[in-house]
């Protein structure tokens, strides 16, 4: 199986690479076109900023290309973003495969820290990716910005109010947090998306 | 709701962890990274490695070290000592560290925190405090491993580093550290209840209801400890549990 890993200006891509080694793969970090196009599975990650990010993807024509694929792609936090349509960081427009805004979290008090940073709960769980995954398991995340819950949610989490922690559109899917870093959960998550 | 965190704490020198531990069904447990992967499989919600090395060479070795520890590591981890510029930290996280702590280098260039979170973002900057309170009742920063008074208030400290874009704040009171009598509930509390980023408290862990008090008595956002784990004075599952029956959301 060939597998990509999009390589652009954000952090944390190593870090997706050593956990599909962990799990018995290897991927090609890369932003060529063509080996991204003929892989089996497209992994888009991502840990920054929004508008830098897009900024970097159409420089590198990235953008069309993602939007063109048509084998799994699997958008992991910013990279999960990055695919819906507009997000409120630096009032950025995005690829726009989900037809949603993301937005930035608003504490309710002073003990609701912003960023998220930390374990929280996935539950309604609804696609393959999350085979053999127990409602309720607790996965990484770190993210200050945020997907409402709607028509193309595949995970809930709360935090503040119930959100978005997975989508799915066809062959595009995403997760707010981060399966590279998620132990054992994220493990099979990421198991499961390279079996679709 | 987002769980409180336990989080392991191992000090590195020359690439080998110091501080002894009598971990029997480990090979070697002065190998940072096998001590890393037991953690992980134990259940902590992340790791700390704190370089404590003094040499010219220590770059290269500890940048070795978190590579390998990327390899083998499935959860966060944070990697603080002696980093004094962007440089230093484009190499850790290149490496596959998910964070860096910064300390005294901070304190005597504040820019260097804006500095970072301009190139890395404020979800991978950790501020540590070495604090301690004074006579006359105050809490003052401390630099160079606790070796050097600041006159700066550590609430101040805190305030000016978050506003500058440090992400976490992780600290430690050196009234506690080592005593095993708990940990810093009045300026753990201080901080975590009027600062809008998550602290971290270290230092006093010596049972579990440390934790507990920690949590609920202080509102910290997570607990670190390095001893008391290393010497299986209280093991992560053990305390998991127990946090569990209290009422406290940790992941189990």
């Amino acid at each position: 199986m060939k597998i990509a890993i999009i390589k652009y200006n954000a952090g944390n891509i190593q870090s997706v690479l050593y956990a599909l080694e962990r799990i018995g793969h290897t991927a090609l970090v890369t932003d060529d076109p063509d080996e991204i196009k003929t892989s089996d599975k497209v992994i888009f990650p991502g840990v920054g900023e929004a508008s830098t990010a897009m900024h970097y993807l159409k420089g590198k024509k990235l953008d069309h290309l993602i939007k063109s694929l048509t084998q799994p792609v699997l958008g992991i936090c910013l990279g999960m973003q990055l695919l819906c349509k507009y997000s409120e960081e630096n009032d950025t427009a995005c690829l726009g495969i989900f037809n949603e805004t993301v937005k930035y979290f608003k504490a309710d008090n002073m003990l609701t820290k912003i960023p998220q940073i930390g374990w929280n709960k996935i539950y309604n769980l609804k696609s393959n990716l999350f085979s053999n995954v127990s409602e309720k398991s607790y996965c990484y995340f770190v993210h200050g910005y945020y997907v409402s819950a709607r028509m193309h949610t595949i995970a809930t989490t709360d935090y503040i109010h119930p959100y978005s922690s997975g989508l799915q559109k066809d062959n595009f899917y995403g997760v707010q947090f981060h399966p590279e870093k998620s132990a054992d959960t994220g493990e099979m998550i990421l198991r499961n998306f390279l079996a679709l | 709701m987002l769980a409180k965190r336990i989080i392991s704490c191992l000090d590195i020198k020359n690439g080998r962890t110091v501080k002894g531990t009598n971990f029997i069904n480990l090979q070697d447990a002065g190998d940072p990274v096998e001590l890393g992967a037991f953690y992980a499989q134990q259940g902590a919600d992340e790791l700390v490695f704190l370089d404590i090395t003094a040499t010219i060479e220590k770059r290269k070795t500890l940048s070795e070290l978190v590579n390998k520890m990327a390899h083998h590591v499935n959860i966060p981890f944070t990697v603080g000592g002696g980093i004094q510029s962007v440089e230093d930290v484009n190499l850790l996280l290149q490496n596959g560290a998910d964070k860096i702590s910064i300390n005294s280098a901070a304190f005597k260039n504040p820019s260097l925190i804006s500095e970072l979170v301009k190139e890395f973002g404020s979800q991978c900057v950790v501020l540590a405090i070495d604090t301690k309170k004074e006579d006359d009742g105050n809490w003052y920063v401390y630099l160079n491993g606790g070796r050097t008074k600041t006159g700066m208030f550590c609430f101040d400290w805190a305030k000016k580093a978050i506003n500058l874009g440090a992400g976490e704040i992780l600290l430690t009171s050196m009234n506690h550290d080592g005593t095993k009598n708990g940990f810093a509930i009045e300026i753990t509390k201080l901080l975590s209840e009027n600062l809008p980023v998550p602290v971290i408290a270290s230092g006093g862990a010596g049972n579990m209801n440390h934790f507990t008090e920690v949590f609920k008595d202080a509102s910290a956002d997570a607990a670190l400890a390095a001893g008391t784990f290393h010497f299986k004075e209280i093991t992560i599952p053990d305390l998991k549990k127990y946090l569990s029956q209290q009422n406290i959301a940790v992941r189990l």
